[in-house]
């Protein structure tokens, strides 16, 4: 019995066994509908085995809103306690233990599966690819980010969730003042997912540089794809830096080594170090994408080119130079001195200039264009403002002296919420709607659409507006409570409506998913947004092999010049199509990955050297197996195109 | 269009609630450091809001002007490479901003990082201020005395905190007399502060440190030197002697209130050294005039 107390949760809540209860009936349920409607072999075939970068995009795209679901119970909670004064829905423990996997789920489990999602399904349409250039690994990437999602979530039933911030700054998380199991599931989860995240990068960036279709130099690449080759660039360098620190971690908290311990020789602030010269890049790896996805969409709805698409390609390399030198900002108070936080304060602002440079591109495309008012144009046009809010805080922030009074407090939480949800979850969102008819073949409803849009930014201004106040009237982050004598309760208190706001957008999504399933029109034909790029020119949903015939890019809107400017896009006969073919490995090796991880998690060596072994087996398994794929044949090819452009 | 009422709005309430009748803690400095700080936030507020405000502006004229139901139904908009002349304008103004802004950081880098020129022919006061989980400990060695939890000190002096922590990293700070610092187990932190008024302050810690962070704060209460001195002495007649012994029971992770004592820690357990020998040197200084004392 000894042996299973150690799957106990040391501070359990009767909302906590609530939750226990409700995961086991829904893997029940689960179970019961796979087993009744008997479709174990069509998830094994269609899903779990599947190397199609579509369907591995989807798979993404469902874990990221899962876990946006997943963070906003989270945020609702952490609102609900700092609603009023000196409130006893949560206690420190459970509050801490909330704010921690708020924050790590939100940015490594929603923000980076959600981009992950429109580069892979995007970015091989939109260079005229079949497929990524590593498709087996590319489904790998997918399910060892997926297992590490699972292991972070299962902790706070099993074990205890992790409580040390999603910063899980070190001394704190060590061993001495985190005794319990959640940091290790913190550092084994973000090591598996981040493994995952690595190979995408090198992925991406062999797909966009080898894959593209004839004639699409680089210059000739859409937005987007710009965008995730630097963010992906941007991910091979940053991610190792991670992969270290959470290794260091690991080996001080199961190893006694001594990187991060206040005795012995360790540095406090070696780990604050290793996590922002990763973190600093990575909220640049989030915010690329999503600009691009921005450029796509602000291009599309004024029916214009981007304006400045040169300087736009210029200032993302910026920004990726400079993403890597200015780390420091993230603790101007460590005690540097004047001339490192001089140096640092500079490059820092230095940032806001390319930044801005974007923003006045994208108005200067709005510029004699024909803006028509669509759910994505709006949710883009509602992020430009907003975004700009949250941009100059950031400079704000960047001036270090007066950041020694905003460090650690609710000003700087607003800060990076109003950049992230603005420029991310505004970006996902606006992609969602206009990326749904390709992924799923009808449109997502109008109406509902623009009411949601204006809903989210009218909840993330009430949510976070009030905490720039807080924030300057001394209310530190990650305080779970606070007197009344402070004066912070009316700030808090419209930052509850303006999260219930948000909730109520997140249910409308729901509501507008359900309602368009039933009632949209699937009769859409190849182009219902009257799009400019090659992912337009496929058919909707788009068939497994994407392009029936290569096509021949002459500019950065050959779409939009196939439709207008006599672009012949096709000029190619049919040929038979070469595809890879499926494969289960991916899926075992990062199950293995998942046992290996919750093995360390609790230090059960055996269990842990065992599937250390299994991995290397599936690796070696891997490498002697060959891999010859199939080939598509013209009359397969001509009797899916005729059946889905019958369709029409 | 409903949008950028919103934001005016938004920005006027900004307006006032700055200005308003109840001040927000940051934006009423009582000292020359927290001094330095607001007007660096005032003056960035004010840039930045220009900046927020061309944007919207840009962005509602455009808006309004080439939406689709304003133009004929066959408009067809112009394709537009781009131009120099406006790059030029949208990197050069920004980069204006950014430089002017550089200037104005550099100097109070070096303002919040030194004494307050204010008082810089005061003697300055030595507090090392050190957490353990959830509490500071203030060790006044020219005074020989030691108080957890509560600060005393003088008006129109500058002070200078010596932060270290006997556990997590944590921030030392004073809102309303000046920004934070962290204080670490692995090195001394100096943070330069002054107060101009005499009044009880808001004092904490910042950074998280686990299950009590919310109530590791501390009450600063200024005086005139006077004062301080009489409160100096009154503690020497009336407060126990911190023993080892003692000091290692209040080490002991928990909450433990405000309290007093005669002596200092520094004694039997000096804080790190890692910032270099001009701390050593003024620790065996003290423990030298200690020793003279007795
Ligand atoms: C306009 C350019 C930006 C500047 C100058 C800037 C500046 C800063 C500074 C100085 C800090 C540290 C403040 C402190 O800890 O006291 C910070 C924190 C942060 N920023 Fe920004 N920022 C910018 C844009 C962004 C963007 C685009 C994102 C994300 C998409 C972002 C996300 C964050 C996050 C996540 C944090 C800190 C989170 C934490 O400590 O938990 N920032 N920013
Ligand atoms: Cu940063």
């Amino acid at each position: 019995m000894d042996y299973f107390e150690r799957f106990a949760i040391p501070h359990p809540s009767p909302a906590i066994y609530a939750s226990m209860v409700a995961i086991g009936f829904t893997v029940i349920a689960l179970i019961f509908v796979l087993t009744y409607f008997k479709l174990w072999g069509y998830l094994w075939r269609e899903w779990l085995t599947t190397v199609d970068h579509k369907k591995i995009g989807i798979m993404y795209l469902i874990s990221a809103i899962v876990m946006l679901f997943r963070g906003g119970a989270d945020a609702i909670m952490m609102r609900a306690q700092m609603a009023v004064p000196n409130n006893t829905l949560l206690d420190a423990q459970h509050y801490n233990e909330i704010f921690t996997t708020h924050g790590t789920v939100m940015i490594i489990f929603m923000a980076m599966p959600f981009i992950m999602a429109f580069m892979n399904f995007i970015v091989p349409l939109q260079i005229g690819a079949r497929d990524v250039a590593f498709p087996r690994l590319n489904a790998l990437s997918f399910w060892l980010f997926f297992m590490g999602a699972m292991l972070l979530n299962i902790s706070f039933v099993i074990g205890g969730s992790p409580d040390a911030g999603w910063t899980n700054y070190f001394p704190l998380a060590d061993n001495e003042f985190s005794p319990s199991v959640g940091t290790n599931y913190y550092l084994f989860a973000l090591q598996i997912s981040g493994l995952g995240t690595l190979m995408t990068g090198i992925n991406m960036i062999v797909t966009i540089l080898r894959m593209r279709a004839p004639g699409m130099t680089l210059m000739k690449m859409p937005m987007f794809t710009w965008s995730a080759f630097i963010a992906n660039v941007i991910i091979v360098f940053a991610f190792p830096v991670l992969t270290v620190a959470l290794t260091m971690g690991t080996f001080d908290r199961l190893f006694a080594t001594k990187f991060f311990t206040t005795t012995d020789g360790g540095m406090d602030m070696l780990w604050a170090n290793f996590f922002w010269v990763w973190g600093h890049p990575e909220v640049y790896i989030l915010i690329l994408p999503a600009f691009g996805i921005y450029s796509e969409i602000i291009s599309t709805f004024s029916k214009r080119n981007l304006y400045g698409y040169k300087s736009m390609v210029g200032s993302m390399v910026i920004i990726s130079f400079l993403s890597f030198l200015v780390w420091t900002h993230h603790f101007f108070t460590m005690g540097q001195g004047a001339l490192t936080n001089s140096i640092f304060s500079i490059t820092t602002m230095a940032i806001a200039v390319p930044t801005g440079v974007k923003i006045f591109n994208w108005l200067f495309t709005l510029w004699k264009g024909n803006i028509e008012f669509t759910t994505p144009m709006l949710y883009s046009m509602l992020f430009i403002p907003t975004f700009t809010i949250g941009g100059v805080t950031g400079v704000m922030l960047g001036m270090s002296a007066a950041d020694y009074q905003y460090h650690n407090t609710m000003f700087l939480v607003a800060h990076f919420h109003m950049v992230i949800i603005p420029g991310v979850v505004f970006a996902m969102l606006a992609g969602l709607h206009y990326y749904w008819p390709k992924m799923f073949g009808f449109m997502l409803n109008e109406k509902i659409g623009k009411i949601t849009a204006w809903v989210i930014a009218i909840g993330t201004l009430l949510t976070f507006m009030p905490m720039f106040f807080s924030g300057l009237d001394g209310q530190a982050r990650r305080m779970y409570t606070y007197t009344e004598s402070t004066g912070f309760g009316i700030w808090n208190m419209i930052s509850f409506i303006g999260a219930i706001g948000f909730t109520i957008g997140f249910m409308l999504i729901v509501y507008n998913v359900y309602y368009s399933i039933r009632y949209s029109p699937r009769n859409i034909g190849m182009d219902p947004w009257d799009a400019r790029t090659l992912e337009w020119a496929t058919p909707n949903p788009v068939p497994f092999y994407n392009f029936a015939k290569q096509p021949h890019v002459n500019s950065v809107e050959t779409f939009w010049d196939s439709k207008n400017n006599g672009h012949e896009l096709f000029p190619e006969p049919y040929e038979d199509i070469h595809m890879p073919s499926n494969s289960g490995m991916p899926f075992i090796l990062a199950c293995i990955f998942f046992a290996w991880g919750f093995s360390f998690v609790f230090s059960m060596w055996i269990p842990a050297i065992l599937s250390t072994i299994g991995i290397f087996i599936c690796m070696a398994l891997r490498s002697l197996e060959k891999d010859p794929g199939y080939y598509v044949t013209v009359k397969e090819i001509k009797e899916t195109e005729k059946k889905l452009r019958g369709v029409q | 269009m409903k949008n950028r009422w919103i934001k005016l709005i938004g920005f006027f309430t900004i307006v006032t609630m700055l200005t308003g009748c109840d001040p927000l803690l940051v934006l009423d400095p009582k000292g020359p450091q927290a001094e330095v700080q607001a007007k660096d936030i005032m003056l960035s507020i004010g840039i930045m809001s220009f900046i927020v405000l061309i944007v919207f502006v840009i962005l509602a004229y455009m808006l309004f002007k080439y939406r689709a139901s304003k133009q004929s139904p066959d408009y067809k908009p112009p394709y537009i490479e781009g131009s120099t002349l406006v790059e030029v304008i949208c990197v050069g103004i920004p980069v204006l901003i950014v430089i002017y802004l550089s200037v104005v950081s550099v100097d109070s880098n070096y303002k919040v990082e030194s004494t307050p020129e204010k008082y810089e022919h005061e003697e300055p006061l030595i507090i090392y201020a050190a957490t353990s989980n959830w509490k500071w400990h203030f060790s006044y060695p020219e005074e020989n005395i030691e108080t957890v939890n509560y600060l005393y000190i003088p008006v129109e002096r500058p002070i200078e905190f010596k932060l270290y922590s006997y556990g997590p990293i944590t921030s030392f700070w004073i809102p309303q007399l000046g920004g934070q610092k962290y204080a670490m187990a692995d090195m001394l932190n100096t943070l330069h502060l002054a107060a101009d008024y005499p009044g009880e302050y808001m004092g904490r810690n910042a950074n998280f440190n686990g299950k009590g962070f919310t109530e590791n704060t501390f009450n600063v209460t200024a005086v005139h030197q006077d004062e301080y001195d009489e409160w100096v002495n009154d503690v020497k007649d009336t407060a126990e002697t911190l023993t080892e012994e003692k000091f290692d029971t209040l080490l002991e992770p928990g909450h433990v209130g405000q309290s007093t004592f005669n002596g200092t820690h520094l004694m039997f357990l000096p804080p790190p050294v890692h910032v270099g020998e001009e701390v050593e040197a003024a620790i065996s200084e003290d423990d030298e005039s200690q020793q003279n004392k007795n």
